[in-house]
């Protein structure tokens, strides 16, 4: 009888012991603030005041967004708004379709990710008449980033990876070849330990155009190309993992130019004024947005709350808080609309102004969901091989 | 005989004269056979000790054992071409290896096609033959939207059209291997294996080969990391052991503390130490043990695995040597020096024997645990700080391929049931101590 329970025992250590970083957990909730709000709240029974259960990013990232699309969303229509983290939303999603249990009405996941919970139907469709027009009249459809919309999906975000670096040190690097210059901009590098982003940063470089990145890097001989240009920089990178790290390691003078996110490095550098700059030259661009679970509990609600959230002025207001392009082409010019006093305009530092789109590659998710096994292996095998 | 009643089982005839043991058998008061009256009771309180435990069984089948068993028949049971392409399926089960599509399977194909394009289950179709071939994935969604407004036969011909890939007989390959749920391929691709064109056995291609290498780093790693939290853990579990009380509870502490810091807080703090522009470097530039261009590499390679991952599992280590350490009677070791032993001999033949049981439960815990790290690796490992579970967390959670991080874990779990089936032979089971 003790060996089978010691076994047991064993076996659920690790279980215990290691506690799992992308589980969900419920944080901040947007209170019903505004005086209709109270009144509906009240007069609703305690059980059901109208709620939409949003599952997002945790961190800065669903700080904004309760602060601008569901406040506003709580002030117009008495909704009471309410936030659940998790770096891994779409897992979460389908976890929930899967078993039978979903509690998310609204949840917020990238482009790729979205493409697949679509087409393996673990997601609603949107109809893209429901959304908000553009401000200057255009229907949504065409009032969204060409290609952004899809029959599930409705864009909120751009985000882009970029090159990041510490000023001060010589010569700023003027493009992405640079990176890979150890010569002319010697130090260690910072990549994410992962295929995606590093692989199209490699071909950038190497001089691809933006256009046809995915086109080379879907023959074997593009695979071996990118790999041959990390090879000229693979015992100078430290590879990183988690989002705070390249800044900790450009912050600490472990790298002098890291892959990282641009939300980050703008609040490194604008806020907590390190030395640090973005070279926007090679911009890798992924764009996030909203999805609504199959059997999500409050779909009509969603359904609102995703048509209120994403209208120009909301994508606009959201953007003048983070530093993440609004994805309606109409948007772009309302952000500095909404810029608090005494805060840096955020126009300069959003991934989708133009001065910042020169040489932009946006992330084909196609391409990643055929792809990305096959990659992240071959990835594996190259960072083993010594 | 603790669960003897003792109302029910009054011995007939105790208080009589001697009884004759060998004729009739021992009855109760009541005329029983003493024999089943004792049975009947101690099944009641067996019945009741079960029932004590009954809540504990069911949590450890609801949490643990149903979900570890759903997860393993996902590595060998993947439905998602099968249940959501009927037609085709049933094609390759009356036709057998090898035959050419004809139009009758193309037909099959076709109006799959666009019931699945219809039900919204067209990606789950493309995501499973994708695992096998990879870029077909669009090939299924987007002939999956042309198929929504029909295709006119001759099928071959109009698919073929659609896209000439529906002509590639390696695609067909793939989709024959996934018409049956059950497929051995997950646990195939998991140890670097493929199959080839006539369905033979092969390696995977070179460049693509990468998971039985991290088994070996993974177990290995484990085994290195087990063996340094031994050499550090024993002379301290010893000096805790030995220790007067007050002390030993001060480094009793000592070592309880990092143990109740979040894992993730102690990763960092190793990083702040050992980087290059870390504590540790910045202090042997400052004192001139090295120059300040030569400061050393002790973090982002396997060093920093092992040195953070000792770290954060010592406490296992320590707990158990520790509990077994404080029983051992110390006139043992004095009684073999007083017969003439060395100190060292004395330790190797009297005491280091007796600690085995805590040993033995340290070591195991610390290697499962070990087994199945992989953030502490991911953060400060570098290049070589990808472990078999970092595959497997992202199969889940990136590539949501579940059956294949569910072949990846049933690797692991028998990999590790294996090492415990050898730790029992060779140490026993019986003799672990745990706390």
């Amino acid at each position: 009888m003790i060996r089978p329970l010691i076994l047991l025992t064993l076996l659920a250590a690790p279980a215990l012991a290691q506690t799992a970083p992308d589980q969900a957990v419920p944080a901040q909730t947007v209170p019903a603030q505004t005086a209709p709000a109270r009144t509906a709240a009240t007069d609703a029974a305690p059980g059901d005041a109208p709620v939409v259960q949003v599952l997002s990013w945790g961190g800065d990232f669903s700080a904004a967004q309760a602060a601008t699309m569901a406040r506003s969303f709580t002030a117009a229509r008495a909704v009471e708004v309410r936030f659940a983290d998790s770096d891994d939303p779409a897992g979460v999603v389908k976890t929930q379709v899967e078993a039978g249990n979903v509690t998310t009405d609204v949840a917020s996941v990238g482009q790729g990710a979205a493409m697949r919970l679509c087409d393996e139907g673990d997601v609603l469709p949107i109809d893209p008449a429901t959304l908000a027009p553009g401000a200057d009249g255009q229907p949504a459809a065409q009032d969204f980033w060409p290609g952004t919309l899809s029959d599930c999906f409705v864009p909120t975000d751009i985000y882009a990876t970029v090159i990041a670096y510490r000023t001060g040190a010589g010569a700023p690097p003027q493009t992405a070849a640079d990176f890979f210059d150890l010569e002319r901009f010697p130090g260690r590098r910072g990549l994410g330990r992962t295929p995606q982003f590093t692989l199209e940063l490699a071909l950038l470089a190497d001089g691809v155009p933006p256009t046809e990145v995915y086109q080379v890097l879907a023959t074997p001989e593009g695979v071996e190309r990118a790999f041959a240009r990390l090879d000229t920089i693979k015992d100078q990178t430290i590879w990183w993992e988690a989002g705070a790290q390249p800044i900790q390691l450009l912050a600490d003078g472990e790298v002098t130019m890291a892959h990282a996110y641009n939300g980050r490095v703008f609040k490194a550098a604008q806020v907590d004024k390190l030395p640090l700059a973005i070279l926007w030259d090679g911009q890798i661009n992924e764009i996030e947005g909203w999805v609504i679970p199959k059997g999500a509990p409050r779909a009509d609600l969603a359904r609102d709350f995703v048509a209120h959230s994403t209208s120009p002025q909301e994508l606009a207001r959201f953007a003048a808080e983070l530093p993440y392009g609004p994805p309606r082409l109409s948007a772009q010019a309302l952000v500095d609309g909404f810029a608090a006093a005494g805060k840096p305009a955020m126009a300069p530092h959003l991934p989708t102004v133009p001065d910042n789109m020169k040489n932009a590659l946006t992330v084909d998710p196609v391409f990643w969901a055929e792809h990305e096994t096959q990659l992240r292996e071959r990835f594996a095998a190259w960072l083993a091989a010594e | 005989m603790a669960a003897l009643d003792p109302h029910a089982a009054v011995v007939a005839g105790a208080s009589g004269a001697a009884p004759d043991v060998t004729a009739a058998p021992l009855t109760t008061a009541d005329g029983r056979p003493l024999a089943r009256a004792l049975a009947r009771s101690q099944a009641r309180a067996r019945r009741r000790a079960f029932l004590l435990v009954l809540p504990l069984l069911a949590f450890v089948i609801i949490t643990f054992v149903i979900p570890i068993g759903q997860m393993l028949h996902r590595s060998m049971y993947n439905d998602g071409f099968a249940a959501h392409m009927p037609q085709v399926s049933a094609w390759f089960h009356e036709n057998p290896p090898g035959t050419q599509p004809d139009e009758t399977a193309f037909a099959a194909l076709a109006a799959d096609l666009k019931t699945a394009a219809d039900d919204r289950t067209i990606g789950i179709v493309g995501t499973r033959i994708n695992y096998d071939v990879p870029g077909t994935r669009s090939l299924f969604t987007s002939t999956g939207r042309k198929a929504k407004s029909g295709f006119q036969p001759p099928y071959q011909a109009a698919l073929v059209e659609a896209d000439p890939k529906w002509g590639d007989p390696q695609l067909w390959r793939a989709m024959r291997n996934a018409s049956t749920a059950y497929t051995s391929n997950f646990y195939l691709a998991a140890l670097d294996r493929t199959r080839d064109d006539q369905g033979k056995v092969v390696m995977a291609p070179e460049r693509q080969q990468v998971y039985v290498m991290l088994f070996k780093r993974t177990l290995l790693l484990s085994l290195l990391i087990t063996f340094t939290t031994f050499l550090l853990g024993f002379p301290i579990a010893h000096l805790l052991a030995t220790l007067p009380a007050r002390k030993s509870n001060l480094l009793m502490i000592l070592v309880l503390l990092p143990f109740w810091t979040s894992l993730l807080v102690r990763t960092t703090a190793w990083m702040v130490l050992l980087q290059q522009q870390g504590v540790i470097n910045d202090i042997l530039v400052w004192l001139g043990i090295i120059d300040s261009n030569g400061r050393l590499q002790m973090i982002y390679n396997q060093m920093g695995t092992i040195i953070a991952m000792t770290h954060i599992l010592l406490p296992f280590m320590i707990l158990p040597l520790y509990s077994v350490m404080r029983t051992i009677n110390p006139s043992y070791v004095r009684a073999a020096r007083s017969l003439g032993a060395t100190s060292w001999t004395a330790f190797r033949r009297v005491y280091f024997p007796l600690t085995l049981p805590g040993l033995g439960a340290g070591a195991l815990l610390v290697f499962i645990l070990a087994v199945g790290y992989y953030i502490t690796p991911a953060l400060v490992g570098g290049s070589t700080g990808q472990l078999i579970s970092n595959m497997i967390a992202m199969h889940m959670t990136e590539t949501l391929n579940w059956s294949m991080a569910a072949a990846l874990a049933a690797i692991l779990l028998g990999a590790v049931l294996v090492l415990y089936w050898i730790y029992d032979r060779l140490v026993g089971i019986d003799n672990l101590k745990l706390g």
